[in-house]
């Protein structure tokens, strides 16, 4: 039982933003009131654990809607427990998992293994997402309806275009019978060949082989234009340039059904950032230019992007600690995106703190169809609280994720996740 | 004077002195090499590796001989793979390495970056002899040493870099050097092979050769890579030939005193014809021999070595 009192509570789902006291009992809110006396709202009060949370944000539990948990398969690098105990440090009481583990989850019995797993050994929500394609091999499209049946929440090749635009058609026309959202890693492999950076001025310097912004973009474009005749929902995952950005906006203008993310490296790092030649620089898609890092900033203020994702990729360090054209793509996220996104855009003002919440929370959970996202009497008590002053060292060594391929290893960052709530239970307090 | 870093990665980093530095030492080299009574400097009891992971001849070759005159200890590794292969990081590699005491590391790697890697993480020297498509600092500079002792300056010369821009170290690291030392820098070929943004560096970008060439007093032809064909950078090495090579025809369009240099291996009758490669004005031949000096000079001076001490 838990009673936190005095936050500033902040709910854009149901346009909440006040000082408001939060009383938590078996796993659900079972009241959220303006100064009320303790006593009044439950006898057995006195077994109340309080939490003074004067000064503190109160918000619906965030929700990471891209992580890597690697899990089954490729467990040197991250597991269903420790992913799920990154996500609680990082201030996520869920996740939604891609399903390029191995075996590919493009089948239920996958999808049972990872949510069961994450019954056992999860401290946070874990939604696998299941595999558009069998094998992610981008040609015959997964059975898709025991997907869901079996509790996908999503459908992706993440890691993997589904380059064979009919194959894209029929999936994204197929998902209506099941309410899926398709998420759509875009990238045109002929034109990222063997790049391992954005292509630009940097590229140029560096002598690197280069990934050009148009890689995405002709797939963003096919994408939208896929969405619109198919009357489908598509969900453009890990955004990473002005054009796209701009693809979107004017998609979403024209009624077309597209939501979008990105991720916190992609709007605070730029190209640049790989001229220490630092493999944890590595991503795909790649960090880009400057104007590319201030359109993800502006999508992200005017709403054409709806969601802050991580694309957590964990890594182990003989992936990374090689050379830098042989090194793997990805970084780790889930315990610096809050962070990020305070430190580089809510203290910067691009971004109001109601904003963000919306973009952590409300927003993935309307996309992928989840009940959270929102703080309601008598749902489940998921909740993130946010210090805003707190300044916080990114600290490698004491990740709680089994990798440590983070590019931002001892930035200092104003502001973050201060507790974790999943289902009424703490499973995370900074000390 | 002294070089700032212990490390030679690369030309962007470096300071028009310090690039004279180098310049003037390797004269001196050279000067007490072409005169039998002279002593040179000593690196007695110095180990020098040569870490090569791609295939050379004449830069390995360069680098031993210029520390055997040196009298230091040349040791050569030659890797055909990348660490990955053997199971170990290229960190690994590089402790290593370190843990047989080299004073200085000589590293060739098809990766750009790499000798960056290798110097972050020991306390020896480390020069870069070819990273990628990144630098090649020792080859752009004993060709600035060329274009001095040629034309006596380098400062508002004309010089025309022509081709496989993109995917040449050579090219990146002469353009720092060239344009930190005041010459005005073109590059010319096909739109294939000139990278996104190059003009940044300061320079003028062309695609057409004939245009490039007109005015200038260096022509750099560069190598062209057979398998440019099969990635569509290239319809054909022959048409490569007719298009963007030099021969003497497209020589005699030129200045009368324009010079032609090439970093070599050259493809005899692709980037440049026999005639132009064997002929009156090609430097060729004196780049290799300077390329022995300079890199006598790099080592003196990484070493510990003071330019004051050789000068006579």
């Amino acid at each position: 039982m838990l009673l936190i009192k005095n936050g500033r509570v902040i709910d854009p789902a149901n346009n909440i933003d006040n000082t408001l006291d939060i009383f938590i009992n078996q796993g659900k809110i079972i009241r959220i009131d303006k100064n009320t006396d303790p006593e009044r709202v439950s006898r057995d009060i006195g077994k109340f654990r309080i939490i003074d949370a004067s000064g503190k944000i109160i918000a619906p539990g965030f929700i990471d809607m891209h992580t890597h948990l690697r899990e089954p398969g490729q467990e040197g690098k991250e597991t269903i427990a420790t992913g799920c105990r990154a996500a609680a440090v990082g201030g996520f009481t869920a996740l939604a998992c891609m399903p390029n583990t191995n075996p590919v989850n493009d089948n239920k019995i996958v999808t049972s293994y990872i949510i069961n797993k994450a019954l056992k050994e999860g401290c946070v929500r874990v939604y696998p997402i299941g595999a558009i394609t069998r094998g992610l091999k981008g040609e015959n499209l997964s059975d898709i309806g025991e997907l869901k049946t079996a509790g996908v929440v999503a459908l992706s090749d993440d890691g993997e275009p589904v380059i064979n635009a009919e194959v894209m058609r029929r999936a994204l026309e197929y998902v209506k019978s099941f309410n899926l959202t398709i998420i759509s890693h875009c990238e045109d492999k002929n034109l990222s060949r063997s790049g391992a950076m954005h292509e630009g001025f940097v590229s140029t310097r560096l002598g690197l082989p280069g990934i050009p912004a148009a890689a995405e973009e002709v797939m963003v474009a096919r994408d939208l234009i896929l969405a619109e005749l198919t009357s489908s929902c598509v969900h453009i995952a890990h955004v990473s340039t002005a054009g796209s950005v701009d693809l979107i906006r004017r998609a979403k203008a024209k009624g077309i059904r597209v939501t979008c993310e990105v991720t916190p490296h992609h709007f605070t790092l730029t190209d640049e950032a790989v001229t220490s030649f630092d493999p944890n620089t590595k991503v795909n898609p790649p960090l880009r230019s400057q104007e590319d890092r201030e359109a993800l900033r502006e999508g992200l203020r005017d709403g054409t992007i709806d969601v802050i994702a991580t694309d957590h990729a964990p890594h182990e360090l003989m992936a990374k600690d090689i050379e830098y054209t042989a090194a793997a793509n990805g970084i780790v996220g889930l315990e610096t995106a809050v962070s990020l996104t305070l430190n580089e855009l809510v203290h910067t003002n691009i971004l109001t703190i109601n904003q963000a919440i919306a973009l952590l929370s409300t927003n993935p959970a309307r996309i992928l169809g989840l009940k959270g996202g929102a703080l309601h009497e008598g749902e489940e008590a998921d909740i993130t609280v946010l210090d805003m002053q707190r300044e916080f060292m990114v600290k490698p060594e004491t990740f709680k994720s089994k990798s440590r391929n983070t590019p931002f290893a001892h930035w200092k960052l104003k502001g973050g996740p201060i507790m974790t709530i999943v289902a009424g239970n703490i499973v995370w307090e900074a000390k | 004077m002294k070089l700032k870093s212990k490390d030679l990665l690369g030309l962007e980093e470096l300071s028009s002195e310090e690039i004279s530095l180098i310049l003037a030492t390797a004269q001196s080299m050279k000067e007490i090499f072409s005169q039998e009574k002279q002593k040179p400097p000593s690196l007695k009891g110095k180990l020098i590796i040569n870490l090569f992971y791609e295939p050379s001849t004449r830069t390995r070759t360069s680098f031993e001989i210029a520390g055997k005159r040196l009298g230091a200890d040349t040791i050569n590794f030659d890797f055909s793979t990348s660490s990955m292969s053997k199971g170990e990081t290229f960190k690994d590699t590089a402790l290593n390495l370190h843990a047989m005491k080299p004073d200085i590391i000589v590293i060739r790697h098809s990766v750009s970056g790499a000798p960056q890697f290798v110097a972050n993480n020991i306390s020896a020297s480390v020069i870069n002899a070819g990273d990628g498509a990144h630098e090649h600092p020792t080859q752009a500079l004993l060709d600035l040493f060329t274009i001095k002792e040629t034309f006596g300056r380098i400062e508002r010369l004309r010089v025309a870099i022509i081709g496989d821009i993109s995917h040449s170290r050579v090219a990146r690291s002469n353009i720092w050097g060239l344009t930190k030392l005041g010459a005005h820098v073109k590059v010319a070929g096909p739109p294939t092979l000139i990278p996104a943004h190059i003009e940044k560096m300061g320079i003028e970008v062309f695609y057409d050769v004939d245009a490039a060439i007109k005015d200038v007093d260096v022509i750099m032809c560069l190598r062209i890579q057979t398998e440019r064909q099969n990635q569509n950078l290239l319809p054909s090495l022959k048409e490569y030939s007719r298009f963007f090579g030099i021969n003497q025809e497209r020589l005699s369009k030129a200045k009368p005193g324009a010079m032609v240099m090439h970093p070599g291996p050259i493809n005899r009758e692709v980037e440049i014809t026999s005639d132009v490669a064997d002929g009156e004005k090609s430097l060729i031949l004196k780049q290799v021999a300077n390329g022995i000096a300079v890199r006598m000079a790099l080592f003196y001076l990484l070493a510990g070595g003071n330019h004051k001490n050789v000068a006579h």
